[in-house]
């Protein structure tokens, strides 16, 4: 193939591994604290695509406006989710609180198709980011080279917060021990509320540019999504925010590399972040950057 | 005191278990020998790698390096249930009942081990099936009988009273059919009158069953009392081991565990 | 007393069969197709739903493979009861894999044949799948039974991909759905009831301890897996004889969701709970169908009334169980004439305000 087609794959690589690395990273944070799959993530992120459809369409915010807004609103929408349907099971047996996830994403689908309905809408249009820049001999879309930006700065600034202010420092600890922070009075219900929020914050970034570049919104979009991007933050090391990042990316490049080079198996994509699970799971279950831990018998 | 039998093959014997996790070293060099009908204890400090040397000898963890015999067959790296086969049962240090069945139950699983038929010949209540069936209910009946626990027999296994909990657990291990019984702190959580019983109650099972008692323990009237010989660990390494006078007089003990002075 | 006890339950059961055997006969002869038609999707969700409940509820192994498992089973029906004749028009895109091209059998062995084959892969799956814990195990099946689905998508040849078959001879009756429930169910009691039903429990309870009573984890819960697709492909089979025609579409993982909702809802941990909340969750489903036409009150349209409203509620009901009901409906007790009895007995001291002291019924 030549140089142009090649460098479209690439910068597609790219950006859909920064999409699925942004998403990942939220799965990540939920299960190092919670030790639960969030299954309703790839739904906030499906709900962030509508919140941002609406607030430009509907609201008509200018466009800096309606990124800040839908950021806060996802953000507060993963918060509801976990006081409502999270919190009143942290003492329930662990497969109570894996079916209220699972009950949770079930239901924003069908809140989604009802009350958007089920018929695809159309991310509305950012020219200045649709539009192409010349490098060289190639042209490539300003929202493919701004999704790498801004996924790596995100990361930045959530890797700050961990480890260099007091709130990261609670997250820590409350993932290493929740028993042991809790006794010694970090108060468990603001720390797991900000992981969600801040979860699903990434999660709204991801879903905007996701809009950008991809348009098309429908109430089943996140399922795939969800599941691949859970796939990568296990590929990463679950519980690991640069793991996720890595195993978004990982995922997201493999996923376009595969189809572009074996153009026959572009149905058997979305088998690919499958695949890549069950090897993960049987050669090194605790992913590449992840951590043994042995159950005390 | 039982006399060891120098001659015969040790029922249990390990030979230089190193468990490493990580960087960490729970047991090292752990070389310790129980023959037939001993009830021989495993003392030390908490922390000192005790529980580690009963998940390494029942199977849970394989060791890193050393090897676990049993009755001169090495055992070392066999999946736990394949160890209780070949008579080896345990009882738990925190107990680990299934809480929500009833007592029956507990000690009725216990027995599936030995039921020989296939599931679908189970499912279909076939002839050889059935009798095996019997037999396992009679075998349970008999033990809730022998642990007295006929009263609380259909009572679900979480509601009944600590000692009582502890006593099924070891209910379920004799189900087994075990010929080495490893104990984890039997008489944790319990006062002296019940400290009492149970060590009577030790003995008993023990030529009842015709077992041979290898247990961790930190009541010290227990352990002196009962056990013909004692193994104390430190820090993941035997530092003593002898009858307990012996290990009661063994300096290294003293400073290690039993009544060390202390001084403001 | 106990001799007299069995004998009343024994005579409370063989009515209650008559009945049962007289209203189905009844509702064979008499009812609408569309009624038929719930009565079959009845006991293919309850099968999928004992399915799910081995596993799940029985040995405490979170499996969401059950959408992946039931397409086997369906395409199997799918690929060999349509007339060979007719082949060649629903496989138009390309043409059959020769070597089943040919091959036709009736609905029972295809139906079996389909279970076999789903019971097939839950083994492969097991190998790899069945020593993860708790939500990995969940993801990986969840991730197999996509696997499937997107498989059945791209076989052009075998399973005609993503155009489905159809023209597949459908039954106009309700004993081939209803029989096979009923067989699943007795072979489901009697399972449970067995030394290996105990070990599955005991595996759920604590797995450790299970291990250290001589149960073989990997045995047995290799062995409640392959059960519960086996059951998953005879429902599969069964859902392709009544719809007479099947896409991958039908097979997302999304379909799981409905038989944990089921299983939630009876009790996992409960056969009878089972049964009653396929019935509860089939049925409703359907009569929910007026929440999807608009609703006008008192010749003011109620707007919430529209298409997708259904499910919504159906989600929202779901929610409540989960957080408010997570016991379910049976727990992990069955439904027995002396539950029932004993039932009865509370509503009347309460009616009679006496506070006679109650006989406490033996839960099994």
């Amino acid at each position: 193939m030549d140089l142009q087609t090649f460098f479209q794959h690439l910068s597609n690589g790219i950006s859909l591994g920064s999409l699925y690395a942004l998403i990942a990273v939220g799965y990540t944070m939920v299960y190092g604290i919670l030790r639960l799959i969030n299954f309703a993530h790839g739904d906030i992120f499906m709900m962030a695509m509508y919140f941002s459809f609406f607030s430009i369409t509907l609201f008509h915010l200018p466009w800096f406006v309606a990124i800040l807004a839908v950021i806060l609103v996802t953000a507060l929408l993963g918060m509801v989710i976990e006081a409502t349907a999270y919190r009143p099971l942290r003492n329930a047996p662990k497969t109570s609180i894996l079916i209220s996830a699972i009950g949770v994403s079930f239901l924003l689908e069908n809140l989604a198709t009802y009350l958007f309905s089920g018929k695809p809408k159309s991310f509305p249009e950012f020219t200045y980011m649709t539009s192409t820049i010349q490098l060289g001999s190639v042209s490539v879309q300003r929202v493919s080279l701004l999704t790498p930006v801004v996924t790596l700065a995100a990361l930045a600034i959530l890797l700050y917060v961990i480890n260099k202010t007091k709130l990261g420092m609670a997250m820590r600890a409350v993932s290493k021990d929740y028993e042991t922070a809790r006794v010694m009075g970090i108060k468990i219900n603001r720390v797991i509320a900000a992981t969600f929020a801040i979860g699903s914050a990434l999660a709204a970034i991801g879903a905007i540019m996701w809009g950008i570049k991809y348009i098309r919104i429908e109430p089943m979009m996140g399922v795939m999504p969800g599941l691949k991007c859970f796939i990568a933050a296990v590929i990463g090391g679950i519980g690991n925010p640069v793991g996720a990042v890595l195993g978004g990316f990982i995922l997201g490049m493999g996923e376009v590399m595969l189809v572009a080079f074996f153009s026959q198996i572009t149905g058997w994509r979305d088998a690919f972040a499958f695949v890549a699970l069950i090897l993960v799971l049987l050669i090194r279950p605790t992913g590449i950057m992840g951590e043994k831990t042995t159950e005390k018998v | 005191m039982t006399q060891t039998k120098k001659a015969a093959v040790p029922v249990l014997e390990t030979q230089n278990i190193l468990m490493r996790f990580g960087g960490v070293v729970a047991v090292n060099n752990l070389s310790i020998q129980v023959h037939q009908g001993e009830i021989v204890a495993l003392i030390g400090p908490n922390g000192a790698g005790k529980t580690t040397a009963f998940n390494v000898i029942t199977g849970v963890y394989t060791p890193t390096e050393g090897g676990v015999l049993l009755k001169g067959e090495p055992i070392t790296g066999l999946l736990p249930n394949k160890i209780t086969q070949k008579g080896v049962a345990r009882t738990f240090q925190n107990i680990r009942l299934f809480k929500n069945l009833t007592v029956y139950e507990n000690i009725l699983i216990a027995k599936h081990l030995r039921f020989k038929a296939d599931f679908m010949s189970a499912t279909l209540q076939l002839p050889h099936a059935r009798r095996m069936e019997k037999q396992m209910h009679a075998d349970t009946e008999a033990l809730i009988n022998r642990l007295g626990l006929q009263s609380v027999k259909n009572e679900i296994a979480s509601s009944l009273p600590y000692g009582q909990q502890r006593r099924l657990e070891i209910a379920r291990a004799l189900a087994t059919e075990p010929e080495l019984l490893l104990l984890d702190e039997p008489a944790a959580g319990m006062n002296p009158q019940e400290t009492d019983e149970l060590t009577e109650f030790i003995r008993e099972i023990k030529d009842e069953y015709k077992l041979t008692i290898f247990m961790i323990e930190h009541h010290m009237d227990l352990v002196m009392e009962i056990s013909d010989r004692i193994y104390v660990l430190d820090f993941g390494v035997l530092i003593a081991e002898g009858t307990p006078d012996q290990v009661q007089n063994n300096p290294k003990v003293i400073e290690a565990y039993l009544g060390v002075e202390e001084d403001a | 007393m106990k001799r007299e006890m069995n004998k009343k339950r024994i005579l409370l059961n063989l009515i209650l069969i008559a009945v049962a055997a007289a209203f189905l006969i009844y509702a064979d002869q008499n009812m609408s197709f569309y009624s038929l038609r719930i009565i079959n999707l009845c006991a293919v969700y309850a099968i999928m739903g004992l399915s799910m409940n081995l596993i799940n509820g029985f040995t405490g192994m979170f499996s969401l493979g059950s959408a992946g498992f039931m397409a086997i089973g369906a395409y199997a029906v799918a690929i060999f009861t349509v007339p060979v004749a007719v082949r060649s028009e629903v496989f138009y895109l390309q043409p059959m894999w020769p070597v089943i091209a040919n091959i036709h059998m009736g609905f029972f062995p295809a139906m079996i044949l389909g279970g076999v084959l789903s019971a097939v892969a839950a083994f492969l799956i097991g190998f790899p799948v069945l020593r993860l814990k708790g939500d990995y195990l969940a993801i990986a099946t969840l991730g197999f039974s996509e696997i499937i689905r997107i498989a059945f998508t791209n076989l052009q040849t075998v399973t005609n991909g993503p155009l489905g078959i159809k023209y597949i001879p459908s039954f106009d009756h309700i004993w081939w759905p209803v029989l096979t429930a009923i067989v699943v169910t007795v072979f489901m009691f009697l399972l449970i009831k067995s030394s290996y039903g105990r070990a599955f429990k005991a595996i759920r309870e604590d797995e450790i301890a299970a291990e250290a009573m001589g149960i073989g984890l990997f045995k047995h819960s290799m062995l409640s897996f392959v059960i519960s697709g086996f059951l998953a492909g005879m429902g599969g089979a069964l859902m392709a004889g009544i719809l007479g025609t099947i896409d991958p579409k039908q097979f997302l993982f999304t379909l799981t969701y409905n038989f944990l909702l089921i299983i939630v809802l009876g009790g996992m941990g409960s056969i009878s709970g089972t049964l009653i909340s396929s019935v509860i969750v089939t049925a409703g489903l359907e009569w929910l169908r007026i929440a999807d036409e608009p609703l006008t009150l008192f010749g003011v349209n109620i707007p919430l009334f529209r298409p997708g409203f259904r499910m919504v509620v159906f989600s929202v009901l779901l929610m409540v169980i989960v957080l408010f009901f997570s016991k379910g409906l049976m727990g992990t007790k069955e439904l027995s004439w002396e539950l029932i009895g004993n039932w009865f007995e509370r509503q009347k001291a309460r009616f009679n305000k006496k506070g006679t002291p109650l006989k406490g019924g033996e839960s099994k």
